[in-house]
C-alpha cells in the first residue's frame, strides 16, 4: 500500500529535489530577469488585447450591426464566445476544489495554474454578456438594483438573470479561493525579495503571513471551506448557462440533456486549455520535474473520459430528436448534420469525439507533441460546439420564410481573436509575477512523503 | 380625435394668407413645436442621454413655441383628416389624409370614393415619404442654373408672343384625367391652333381602347363588376396587382371569396400569363404562356365559344383542351362570367375579350362600357420624332413624366429633345428629362397643391392640399395657364373656377364645400354606354401571329416598387419586397427554371440582353412558374438622374422596350456574362417543408369536411408549466387574417411602415437579413418548381397569450397587458435579442444600427407623433397599433360610451383592399373577429407550441374546375 | 536591509482597507440619493421670456386654467396659449406695458414667444391630458398650486414610480370633473371614499401595463 502510494507520488515530483530546490525553481521564475521571449509574447498578446478594446469601442459607438448577427440569428459569436470562455473556466475549480476534496494529490502542482486560468477565462467570458446587448450603457439593469425613477426589478424568470448571478458568484469564489491559496507563497516571495518594492507589494499581498501554526491552521480551514463552497459551483455555473438554451422553445435548444452535457463539455475544454498552456509553460520554465508526465497523463485521461461523455451527448441528442417524433426537432438535427452549417458540425465531432480517442494509447497519452496537438483540436472543437448549438439552431427554426444565414464580419473575428489576446496577456502577467506552482502544497506533499 | 374631421372653415383654409405663411414659415421650427414633433427632434438627444447613463442629469432648457395667432377650430395635439385624391397615370383614387400640426403623416383610403372604398394602395401609402423627400427639386432651373418662376413667366410671355399660332410647339403631358386641366388644354390649343399636345404614359393602356375601337367602332372604357362574376378569365391582366386601376376592384373580387360555411359559394379565376403576378397567385387555374401564345389562346377560346370559326387556326401546340374546358365553364355561367385582357396584350386580344363578353351576355352585368377617363397616345410620339427630324420642332413642353427615361427606345427621345430650341420640363425631381431641358420647373406634390381628377368610372374629385408646397412647386395646370396666358394663375383658382362654373350660381359654393368634405363630386360618374359589336369586323380579325421560332420572348412589367420609375426615390417602396420574387432594391430578368437550366444560368448571374441591336446588362432571377422560353423585365429601375435613394438602383430595361402593337413578341438574345450580382431578397427559402403553416384546401374538400383546417394540423393536447392567465375581463384584442382573401399586395406592409415610424435600412442591411418591416408577407410555393401555386401569409407579432418572448427578457421590457397585448417597451429594452431568438414566428425586429441617423428636418416631419421612434440597440415589433387602440378608448371614455366593434382599425386592416384583416374584441361574442374565430376555417399558426396566438388565420381555399384536374395532372 | 513592515503595519492595513470600503459605499449611497428625481426634478423653475404670473392671473384674478390652456379637455396636450389669447385682454388692459412687449410683438408678427418648458416627459412617454382631466384628476395633482406661484416651478418628480403610485391607487386623487381646475378645492369627506365612488361610477381603471404610456 505504502509502496504504491509512494511510487505514484514519486511520479508527481521527479529527481527527489530538496524543498529548497523546489522553492528556488518556482520562485526563481518570478525573481529572474524578464526573459526576452516573455517580452515578445507579451507584445503579441498585448496588441491583440488592444484590438479587443478597439473592437468593443467600435461596437459601442456604432451598434450590434457591426457584427454579423441578424434576424433570425440574434446570437452568434457573442454568446458562442461567452459560453466557450465560461467553459474554459471550469478546469480550475474542478482541479482545485473537487480533486482537493477527493485528496487527489496529483492536483498540487497544477491547481494554481488552473485556477489562474479560470479567473482569466471568466474575465474574458464576462465581456460578452456585457457587450452583446444593444445598449451596453443600460446593462446595469441586469442587476437587481432598485431604481428611484422606474421602480422596476429585473425579470427573475429570465435565464439571463440567472447567468448574472451564477457567473458573478463563480468569479468571486474562484478569486477568493485562488488568492487564499496564494498567501503562503506570496509570503515566501516577500521573504526572498531583494528590492524594497517587491518586499512591500508581496508583503501587503501576503497579509502578514508568518507561517505560524495558527496561521496554517486557519489557512487549511479556510481553504477547505472554500473548496466545499466552490464545488457545487462547478456544476451550477454551466448548468445555468445551459438553461439559456434549454429553457427556450427553439428546436435544438429545448433539451433536458443540456446541463450535464454542458458541464462535461466545460471540464473537457477546461482541461484541454490547461494542457495546452501547461505543456508550453513547463517547457519554458523547466518545470518537468514538478509538472510531470504523470500530471499530464492524468489530465489526458480526464479529457478522454469527458470527451466520451460529450460524444454520448451528441449521439443522444439525435436519438431523442428522432424518438420525440417532433418534426421541428428532427429537422433541426438533420439540418445540423447535413445543412449549410454541417461543416461546423463535423469539425466539432471530429475534434471533440474522434481526436481524444487517441488517448486510449499510452504512447500518445504520454507524448507531449501529441497531447498538445489534441488539446488544441479540442479547444477548437469546443468553440464550434457552441457555435453549432447557437447558430445552426437559430438560423432555421419554425417558419421557413424566416430562415436565414449568419456570416461573421471582420469585427466578429477580431473580437474573438482579441479575447484570446486578453486571456493570454493576463496569463503572461501571472506567470511573470506570481508563483505558477503552489510551492507550499508541493513541499507539503513532499514533506508528507518524507514522513511516510 | 373624433373620426375624420374636415374643413372647419373653408375661408380660413383658403384665403387667410397668414395661415399659409404660418405653415410655411413654421416648418423649420415646427420640429420643436408640441409634443408630436418634439419627439422626432429629441430622438438623437435620447441617445446621448442614454450614453450618459443618467437621465437624471440637469436637463437642457427646452422651448415651447405656440403660434403667434391661433388657428380657428384647431387644437394642438389633435390630428385632422382631410379628403383628397392621388392620381396615377391620370386615374384618381380617393384618399383621407391625417395631419398633425399641419404635417400630413398618414394616408388612408376614402370610403366615399368609388375607386378606393376605404382602401389605399402601397403607392398611396408611400406617397407621404415622397412628399417629404429632400431630394425633390427646389427651384426653377434655367440651363441647370437656379432661376425663378417670375423669370420663367417673363420668358414665356415674350417667347409665346413670338410663337404666334403655335407653330413648332409640342406639349407632352402625362395622362390627363383632370377636367380643369383638360379645359386649359383646350384653351391653349385654341390660342395656339398649330400646337400639338400628346398625352403619354409609359404604362399607357392604348391597346385596351384600340381593342374597343375594333370591337365597337369607338374607344370605350370597359368597367368591371368583379363582385357579379362567378367565373373570371384573365388574359395576362394582373387586375389584382399592377394592372389594377382601382383598389375597389380587389375589394369586389375578394368579397366573392368569402366562405364561412360549406354552403357558401366562391368565384373561380382562370389566369393566363407569362410572369408570376398577384392575380396569377390567386388563380384557381393558372396557365403560364409565352407572350405570343396568349393571343393564340384567346383565339382558340373564341373558336371554342363558336364565335370565330373563320379565325385562322392557331399554330400547333396551342392548348386546345385547356381552352375547351374554360370555354365550357364560361358557357355554364352566361351573364355571370367575365373575360378581360391585360394592357400588354395587342388590341385584337382586347377586341376578342369584348366580343366574348358580349356573346356570353356579360355586357351590362359583369362588364359595362363608358367614355374612357383618360386617352393616352404613345403612338403620336412618332409624329413628334418626325417633326423633330424635319427640324420643325421649336418648343417642347413636358408636363410631368420623364420621357427621356421611359419613352420607346427607338425614338431616342434624348436626341429629340436637343433638337428643340426651347424645352420646358415640369417634374417633381431634376430627372433625366430635366437634365436635357432648357427650363425645369419643380412640380408640386399632390398633397401640397390644388387640382382635380377623375376615377376610372368618371367620378370627379377635388384634390385639396394639406400643406403649402415645401419646395415651391407648381402644378401642370399653373404652367399651362401661364403658357396660355390665362388670366387666373393660382392652382386653387383654376380648380375652383372650373367647378363652380359647372354648378348653379346659388349653391355652387355649398356643393364645392360638400365635394371637399366628401372627397367626391356628386353626379359626375360617366353614364353607361351600350355598344353593339361590329361582328363582320371581328370575324375578319386575327390576333397578330408570333414571329416564328423566337428563341426567347420578352415582356415588360411595371415595378411593384417604382411603378414606371417615378417612385424610384421612395425608400419605403424600394425596400418593400416585390411580392412574388421578394426582391428588394433591385429588378432582375425573370426566367423559368427550365429556361435557366437550358441557358446554364443561376439566380444572380449577370447577363447581357440584346434586342433589335440594343443591349443592356441585368442580373437574372429564376422564377418558378414563369413561362419557359420567355424573359420578363421589370421597368422603372436604373434611374441615373434621381435622388440619393434611387440613383443607380437596379437596371434600366427601357432601352429594350420598343413601341408598336405587341412589342413583347419580338425576339431577345440573352447571354451569360460570367459575373455575379448581389441581390437582396427577404425570403430565401420557399417551401413549407411539409409543415402546416399555410393551410389550404379546395372548396370541395372544405364542403366534405368543414374542419379540414384543424385536420391538417398536428394532434396535440398542449399544457403549460406556467400558471395560465384567464383573459376574461375588459377588452381582449385579437385578429383574424383570411388567407383566402389576402392577395399579397404589400399595402399592409407599407401602411404599417407609415403608421409605426419603421425605418428604411438599405440594400446591404437587407442582404444581412435586417429588414425592419413589422409585417412579413410570407410567400410559399406549392407543387413542382416549374409550375407551382403560390400562397401568401402575412405574419406580424401574433400577440401570444403565452408569449415565449416575455419569459426570457431579463429586464421585463416585453410584458403582457391585461387586454392580451404583448407590450414591447422600447425605453426599457437593453437589446439582448433573447426574445427574438425565442420567438417561433421570428417577427421581432432589432435596431442593429441607428437607422434614423442623419435625417433632414423635413424627413422627420413624416413621423407619426403617436409612436416612439426607436433608437439603436432596442427590439421592436407589431403592437396591434396600440396607439390607435388607446386613442379610441380615450375618445370613447370622453364621450361616455362603450367602444363600438370596428371602431378601432389597425393600420394594416384599414388599408387592406381585400378586407382580409379583421381586428377586434374577443370578449364581445358579436364582434366580427369573434365570429371569424368561430369560423370552421380558423386555425392558429404553430398552435401546437401552445403559444396561444391572438392572431389566427383562415384556411386558404381554391375552387378548381373538376374537369380540369385531369389535364393538369397530365 | 531593514524589514519593510513595523509592528503597526497590520493595523494600518486594516484601517486603510475599511476606510476604502467606507468611501466607496458612501459615495454610491450619496450619489443614488441625490440623483433621485425628487432631488433633480422638483423645484425646476427657469426664467421665462415674459414674466407671466400665474399667481396674479389664476390666483388673484381667478381665471380658469382652461381659458388659456384650451386643449386640456380635448387633446393630449393642454396647449400653451397663442399671443392672441393674451391680447384678448391686453389689447385694452396694460396695453402699453413694456413687460408685454414680447407678447405684442408676437401677436403682430405671428412669431411665437419662446416659453421655456418646465414639465417635461421623455419622448417615449405618451401622457394624455384629456384622459386624466376627464377622469377627474385635478391640475393640482401634478402641477401643484400654480395659482400661488409667481413663477411656475415643478412640484412633482414626474417619474414613472410617481405615476404608478397614482395609477395603482387613484381613489385619493379623484374629484368631480367640473372641479378639476379648482386648485384650492378640498373634499368635505374622505377623499378615498369619494374617489372610490367616482371610479365605480365612471369605470376608471388606470392602466398599469407598459403600453398604457409607452407606445
Amino acid at each position: 500500500m505504502a509502496t504504491v502510494s509512494s511510487s505514484t507520488e514519486s511520479a508527481l515530483v521527479l529527481g527527489r529535489p530538496s524543498l529548497a530546490e523546489v522553492t528556488r525553481t518556482v520562485a526563481g521564475i518570478v525573481e529572474r530577469r524578464t526573459p526576452r521571449a516573455w517580452w515578445a509574447a507579451f507584445a503579441l498578446t498585448g496588441s491583440l488585447t488592444l484590438v479587443l478594446l478597439a473592437m468593443l469601442g467600435y461596437l459601442v459607438t456604432t451598434g450590434i450591426g457591426v457584427w454579423g448577427n441578424n434576424s433570425p440569428v440574434g446570437w452568434a459569436f457573442d454568446i458562442t464566445n461567452f459560453v466557450f470562455w465560461i467553459g474554459i473556466g471550469h478546469a480550475g475549480t474542478l482541479i482545485s476544489a473537487i480533486l482537493y476534496l477527493f485528496r487527489q494529490r496529483w492536483r498540487t502542482s497544477i491547481n494554481r495554474f488552473a485556477e489562474a486560468m479560470t479567473l482569466f477565462a471568466v474575465a474574458c467570458a464576462a465581456i460578452f454578456p456585457m457587450f452583446h446587448v444593444g445598449r451596453p450603457w443600460r446593462a446595469y439593469w441586469l442587476f437587481p438594483a432598485p431604481n428611484a425613477w422606474l421602480d422596476l426589478w429585473p425579470n427573475f424568470r429570465s435565464p439571463l438573470i440567472w447567468d448574472v448571478f451564477a457567473v458573478s458568484t463563480y468569479g468571486t469564489v474562484s478569486l477568493l479561493f485562488w488568492y487564499v491559496g496564494l498567501i503562503p507563497d506570496l509570503a515566501t516571495l516577500r521573504d526572498r525579495a531583494q528590492s524594497r518594492a517587491r518586499q512591500v507589494i508581496y508583503g501587503v499581498l501576503s497579509l502578514g503571513w508568518r507561517g505560524s501554526a495558527r496561521h496554517w491552521n486557519h489557512y487549511e480551514m479556510a481553504y477547505l471551506l472554500l473548496a466545499g463552497l466552490s464545488t457545487p459551483l462547478v456544476l451550477s455555473v454551466h448548468s445555468i448557462v445551459s438553461f439559456d438554451f434549454a429553457v427556450s422553445l427553439l428546436p435544438g435548444w429545448h433539451t433536458t440533456i443540456f446541463p450535464p452535457y454542458f458541464v462535461a463539455g466545460a471540464i473537457f475544454s477546461g482541461f484541454a486549455m490547461v494542457v495546452t498552456l501547461m505543456v508550453v509553460a513547463r517547457q519554458a520554465f523547466g518545470l518537468q520535474h514538478l509538472v510531470t508526465m504523470k500530471h499530464l497523463e492524468n489530465m489526458n485521461k480526464v479529457m478522454l473520459a469527458t470527451g466520451l461523455i460529450v460524444g454520448y451527448a451528441y449521439g443522444v441528442e439525435f436519438f431523442i430528436a428522432w424518438y420525440s417524433g417532433n418534426p421541428y426537432e428532427r429537422f433541426a438535427f438533420v439540418n445540423r448534420a447535413l445543412g449549410p452549417y454541417s461543416w461546423a458540425y463535423w469539425i466539432m465531432v471530429g475534434a471533440n469525439v474522434l481526436a481524444p480517442q487517441c488517448f486510449w494509447f499510452r504512447r500518445l497519452r504520454t507524448s507531449v507533441p501529441a497531447m498538445f496537438a489534441i488539446s488544441i483540436l479540442v479547444n477548437i472543437g469546443m468553440w464550434f460546439e457552441r457555435f453549432v448549438i447557437i447558430v445552426s439552431s437559430l438560423h432555421r427554426d419554425f417558419l421557413p420564410s424566416a430562415w436565414g444565414m449568419f456570416r461573421p464580419t471582420w469585427v466578429d473575428l477580431l473580437t474573438l481573436a482579441g479575447s484570446f489576446g486578453l486571456f493570454l496577456t493576463l496569463f503572461l502577467l501571472f506567470v511573470r509575477f506570481l508563483p505558477l506552482i503552489s510551492m507550499s502544497e508541493v513541499k507539503g506533499m513532499m514533506a508528507a512523503r518524507e514522513g511516510a | 380625435m373624433n373620426g375624420k374631421q374636415y374643413w372647419r372653415s373653408l375661408g380660413q383654409r383658403r384665403e387667410s394668407a397668414e395661415f399659409r405663411q404660418w405653415l410655411e414659415r413654421e416648418f423649420p421650427e415646427q420640429a420643436s413645436e408640441w409634443t408630436g414633433s418634439r419627439r422626432t427632434l429629441l430622438r438623437l438627444m435620447a441617445a446621448s442621454f442614454g450614453l450618459a447613463g443618467l437621465t437624471a442629469c440637469r436637463r437642457p432648457a427646452e422651448r415651447i413655441l405656440p403660434a403667434g395667432r391661433g388657428v380657428e377650430g384647431y387644437v394642438p395635439g389633435r390630428p385632422l383628416y382631410y379628403a383628397t385624391i392621388m392620381t396615377l397615370s391620370g386615374l384618381a383614387t380617393g384618399l383621407l389624409v391625417e395631419t398633425h400640426e399641419g404635417r400630413p403623416t398618414k394616408i388612408e383610403g376614402n370610403p366615399e370614393h368609388p375607386s378606393s372604398r376605404g382602401a389605399a394602395t402601397a403607392f398611396a401609402q408611400a406617397a407621404i415619404l415622397s412628399l417629404y423627400d429632400p431630394d425633390r427639386s427646389r427651384s426653377v432651373l434655367r440651363q441647370g442654373r437656379r432661376s425663378s418662376w417670375e423669370e420663367l413667366a417673363g420668358f414665356l410671355r415674350s417667347h409665346f408672343e413670338a410663337a404666334g399660332r403655335g407653330e413648332g410647339l409640342w406639349l407632352v403631358s402625362s395622362a390627363i384625367g383632370s377636367p380643369s386641366l383638360a379645359r386649359l388644354k383646350a384653351l391653349l390649343l385654341e390660342k395656339h391652333p398649330r400646337a400639338h399636345w400628346i398625352e403619354y404614359e409609359p404604362l399607357g393602356r392604348e391597346q385596351e381602347l384600340e381593342g374597343s375601337r375594333l370591337a365597337f367602332g369607338r374607344a370605350l372604357q370597359p368597367q368591371f363588376r368583379f363582385d357579379q362574376a362567378e367565373v373570371i378569365l384573365s388574359l395576362d391582366a394582373d387586375f389584382l396587382g399592377l394592372d389594377c386601376l382601382a383598389p375597389a376592384w380587389i375589394t369586389a373580387f375578394a368579397r366573392r371569396r368569402r366562405v364561412s360555411s360549406p354552403s357558401d359559394g366562391m368565384n373561380r379565376l382562370y389566369v393566363v400569363e407569362t410572369a408570376y403576378s398577384l392575380t396569377g397567385a390567386m388563380a384557381d387555374h393558372r396557365r403560364r404562356a409565352r407572350p405570343s401564345e396568349i393571343p393564340a389562346l384567346a383565339q382558340e377560346l373564341a373558336r371554342e365559344l363558336g364565335l370565330a370559326a373563320s379565325l385562322p387556326v392557331v399554330q400547333p401546340g396551342a392548348p386546345r383542351s385547356w381552352a375547351e374546358a374554360v370555354a365550357r365553364d364560361l358557357k355554364r355561367h352566361r351573364g355571370r362570367c367575365l373575360v378581360l385582357a391585360g394592357p400588354r396584350q395587342p388590341a385584337a386580344v382586347h377586341a376578342l375579350a369584348h366580343w366574348i363578353n358580349h356573346a356570353l351576355g356579360n355586357v351590362g352585368r359583369t362588364v359595362y362600357y363608358t367614355e374612357p377617363a383618360v386617352r393616352t397616345q404613345a403612338e403620336r410620339l412618332h409624329d413628334l420624332a418626325a417633326e423633330a427630324a424635319s427640324g420643325g420642332l421649336r418648343t417642347l413642353v413636358i408636363l410631368g413624366g420623364n420621357p427621356a427615361y421611359n419613352a420607346p427606345a427607338e425614338l431616342d427621345f434624348a436626341a429629340l429633345m436637343r433638337k428643340a430650341s426651347v424645352s420646358i420640363h415640369l417634374g417633381p425631381e431634376a430627372d433625366e428629362t430635366a437634365a436635357l431641358a432648357s427650363w425645369h420647373v419643380p412640380e408640386a406634390h399632390f398633397l401640397e397643391s390644388w387640382g382635380d381628377g377623375r376615377a376610372l368610372d368618371g367620378t370627379a374629385s377635388i384634390q385639396q392640399p394639406l400643406i403649402e408646397p415645401l419646395f415651391g412647386g407648381k402644378t401642370a395646370a399653373e404652367l399651362v395657364a401661364l403658357i396660355a396666358g390665362y388670366p387666373r394663375q393660382r392652382a386653387y383658382e383654376l380648380a375652383h373656377e372650373y367647378w363652380t362654373a359647372q354648378w348653379p350660381k346659388g349653391d355652387a359654393e355649398r356643393i364645392w364645400r360638400r365635394s371637399l368634405h366628401d372627397g367626391v363630386i356628386p353626379e359626375t360618374a360617366f353614364p353607361e354606354i351600350r355598344p353593339a359589336p361590329d361582328v363582320p369586323r371581328l370575324r375578319s380579325l386575327s390576333a397578330a401571329p408570333p414571329p416564328a421560332g423566337a428563341e426567347l420572348e420578352v415582356t415588360f412589367l411595371p415595378s411593384a416598387s417604382t411603378y414606371d420609375g417615378r417612385f424610384a426615390n421612395n425608400g419605403w417602396l424600394q425596400e418593400a419586397p416585390e411580392p412574388v420574387t421578394k426582391l428588394t432594391w433591385d429588378n432582375a430578368a425573370l426566367i423559368s427554371p427550365a429556361t435557366a437550366r437550358r441557358l446554364g444560368l443561376q439566380a444572380g448571374d449577370l447577363a447581357t440582353l440584346e434586342r433589335a441591336g440594343r443591349r443592356i446588362v441585368m442580373p437574372v432571377w429564376i422564377q418558378p412558374g414563369h413561362a419557359d422560353g420567355a424573359v420578363s423585365l421589370t421597368l422603372g429601375y436604373g434611374r441615373l438622374r434621381c435622388g440619393r435613394v434611387g440613383r443607380g438602383v437596379g437596371h434600366n430595361a427601357y432601352p429594350l422596350r420598343l413601341s408598336g402593337a405587341a412589342p413583347e413578341a419580338a425576339a431577345l438574345r440573352l447571354s451569360k456574362l460570367g459575373r455575379k450580382y448581389p441581390l437582396a431578397v427577404t425570403q430565401e427559402h420557399h417551401s413549407m417543408e411539409g409543415r402546416p403553416l399555410v393551410r389550404e384546401a379546395t372548396l370541395e374538400q372544405f364542403r366534405r369536411q368543414p374542419d379540414v383546417a384543424a385536420r391538417q394540423g398536428p394532434k396535440t393536447e398542449p399544457f403549460s408549466l406556467f400558471r395560465e392567465h384567464a383573459y376574461t375581463q375588459g377588452h381582449q384584442w385579437g385578429m383574424a387574417v383570411d388567407l383566402n382573401a389576402c392577395i399579397g399586395c404589400n399595402a399592409c406592409l407599407l401602411a404599417c411602415q407609415a403608421e409605426n415610424n419603421i425605418p428604411i435600412v438599405g440594400k446591404q442591411q437587407v442582404r444581412r437579413g435586417r429588414e425592419m418591416h413589422w409585417i412579413r408577407l410570407d410567400r410559399y410555393y406549392a407543387g413542382g418548381e416549374d409550375d407551382p401555386q403560390v400562397v401568401w401569409q402575412p405574419v406580424a407579432c401574433q400577440q401570444c397569450e403565452m408569449a415565449p418572448c416575455e419569459t426570457v427578457c431579463p429586464v421585463a421590457a416585453t410584458n403582457h397587458s391585461p387586454e392580451g397585448l404583448n407590450d414591447m417597451t422600447y425605453n426599457r429594452c437593453i437589446g439582448t435579442r433573447y426574445c427574438a431568438n425565442n420567438c417561433p414566428y421570428k417577427v421581432r425586429r432589432f435596431n442593429f444600427l441607428d437607422y434614423h441617423k442623419g435625417l433632414e428636418e423635413v424627413q422627420k416631419m413624416a413621423y407619426n407623433p403617436d409612436v416612439t421612434v426607436r433608437m439603436r440597440g432596442v427590439m421592436e415589433k407589431c403592437t396591434y397599433c396600440v396607439q390607435r387602440i388607446e386613442e379610441k378608448k380615450i375618445q370613447a371614455k370622453a364621450e361616455g360610451r362603450p367602444l363600438r366593434d370596428g371602431e378601432i382599425l389597425t393600420a394594416c386592416q384599414q388599408t387592406c383592399p381585400a378586407e382580409a384583416i379583421v381586428f377586434g374584441d374577443l370578449n364581445d361574442p358579436e364582434s366580427r373577429v369573434s365570429r371569424l374565430k368561430r369560423d370552421p376555417r380558423n386555425y392558429s399558426l404553430l398552435g401546437e407550441l401552445n403559444t396561444r396566438p391572438r392572431t389566427s388565420y383562415l384556411l386558404k381555399l381554391r375552387n378548381p374546375n373538376p374537369e380540369m384536374e385531369s389535364l393538369e395532372s397530365s | 536591509m531593514p524589514l519593510p513592515f513595523t509592528r503597526s503595519a497590520d493595523r494600518n492595513l486594516r484601517i486603510f482597507f475599511s476606510a476604502f470600503l467606507l468611501i466607496i459605499t458612501g459615495s454610491i449611497t450619496l450619489f443614488s440619493f441625490y440623483s433621485r428625481p425628487q432631488a433633480t426634478e422638483i423645484g425646476y423653475s427657469p426664467v421665462q421670456p415674459v414674466p407671466y404670473s400665474h399667481k396674479l392671473h389664476a390666483g388673484n384674478l381667478g381665471m380658469d386654467c382652461r381659458y388659456c390652456h384650451t386643449g386640456v379637455e380635448q387633446s393630449a396636450q393642454a396647449g400653451v396659449p397663442a399671443a392672441e389669447i393674451c391680447m384678448n385682454c391686453h389689447a385694452r388692459v396694460k396695453s402699453q406695458s413694456p413687460l408685454l412687449a414680447k407678447v405684442r410683438e408676437s401677436y403682430q408678427s405671428g412669431r411665437p414667444v419662446p416659453w421655456v418648458r418646465i414639465h417635461r416627459l421623455p419622448d417615449y412617454v405618451h401622457f394624455n391630458h384629456q384622459a386624466h382631466v376627464l377622469a377627474g384628476v385635478s391640475c393640482v395633482t401634478c402641477h401643484g398650486r400654480v395659482d400661488q406661484m409667481a413663477e411656475v416651478r415643478q412640484v412633482a418628480p414626474l417619474s414613472m414610480a410617481w405615476c404608478l403610485d397614482c395609477h395603482r391607487d387613484p381613489a385619493p386623487f379623484l374629484r368631480p370633473r367640473e372641479l378639476v381646475t379648482r386648485l384650492d378645492w378640498q373634499p368635505e369627506r374622505d377623499p378615498r371614499e369619494l374617489g372610490g365612488e367616482l371610479m365605480a361610477a365612471r369605470g376608471i381603471r388606470p392602466p398599469l401595463n407598459c403600453s398604457g404610456c409607452h407606445r
